[in-house]
């Protein structure tokens, strides 16, 4: 049983790795309204995202008081889980959004964001 | 497929895009955000969350409101564009004021807008490059929209949601129109 959770584990892990940028930009085109990949907007934006914890972006003044207890931190994992059901991954979050449903998208969107993750010079 | 900014004559573009776009947000969807006392009576946990997804909403908004107020000062939009630019920002204006008084109606608390927003203005280097802004910004809302409308708890607000989303759509497609792209590019949105 454990053995078969470590090795579904280990195949998500693979599929995340396995995301296409390319499509995963078609998917970010939905976060538009609130998101930008290098300005803070209604939401935080996303460069400097992998190994930040959540609720912790510079300069970014908006995050919701369970945003900031959750104690993520975002990874390829934890973002998986929170873009699938962000109401239910933290209670309270202000990003009031059914969520990405389909893995493969997300899959796609996280590699996206994993590529453009470099925050600009300032 | 006629493209708005090929066309020469201000006054033919602006038939054009207004005759397509009925661009009229239901007056019964804004009833049911703004004049119905029965959402004032309604309190408690989902109250709350519904009151968190409409201040998710108003700050987009207000945001929009903003952007098309770069776009119209930019002195790139010729003027039928910035005609319907300063319509569209009109509708973001209407969304917000009648989103915000539905918070206020259940309680709640509505955001203001920021003192200052932050856009890409520096690739904004013509009225391509606006509307292509301005249609990201609207594509990204009927998204946002289409997230919210199932987690609201009351159905009314989800029905209002749903009226915004439309609006929004349709401003998307006005915007894809004008750039030459395929104003509906497929059956769904996502």
């Amino acid at each position: 049983m454990l053995e078969g959770a470590l090795l579904l584990a280990a195949l998500v892990a693979v599929d995340v790795k396995a995301g296409d940028p390319k499509a995963g930009e078609a998917v970010y085109s939905r976060c538009l309204a609130c998101h930008s990949l290098a300005y803070h907007r209604t939401g935080p934006r996303h460069c400097g995202l992998f190994g930040r914890r959540a609720g912790a972006a510079p300069g970014f003044e908006e995050y919701s008081a369970a945003m900031k207890r959750s104690k993520l931190v975002w990874n390829e994992n934890t973002l998986d889980r929170f873009l699938s059901d962000p109401l239910k991954t933290v209670p309270g979050t202000t990003m009031t959004y059914a969520g990405v449903q389909d893995a493969k998208e997300r899959t796609d969107l996280i590699a996206y964001l994993k590529q453009e993750g470099k925050c600009p010079a300032s | 497929m006629s493209s708005f900014l090929a066309i020469s004559s201000p006054a033919q573009a602006r038939r054009l895009f207004l005759g397509r776009s009925a661009l009229v947000l239901s007056g019964a969807a804004v009833a049911l955000l703004a004049g119905r006392d029965v959402l004032a009576a309604k309190s408690g946990k989902s109250t709350a969350a519904d009151v968190r997804i409409l201040n998710t909403a108003l700050g987009a908004e207000l945001e929009a409101i903003a952007a098309y107020q770069v776009g119209a000062e930019s002195g790139l939009l010729e003027k039928p564009v910035l005609a319907l630019a300063v319509q569209f920002q009109g509708h973001h204006k209407e969304h917000a004021d009648v989103l915000a008084s539905t918070i206020q109606k259940l309680g709640g608390k509505a955001v203001a807008a920021k003192s200052k927003y932050q856009f890409p203005v520096e690739s904004l280097k013509n009225q391509a490059d606006v509307l292509r802004f301005a249609a990201g910004l609207e594509k990204g809302a009927v998204s946002a929209y289409l997230g919210a409308v199932p987690l609201f708890a009351n159905r009314d607000l989800s029905k209002a949601a749903a009226s915004i989303l439309g609006d929004e759509a349709m401003h998307w497609a006005v915007l894809r129109n004008a750039l030459g792209e395929n104003p509906v590019p497929s059956a769904f949105v996502s």
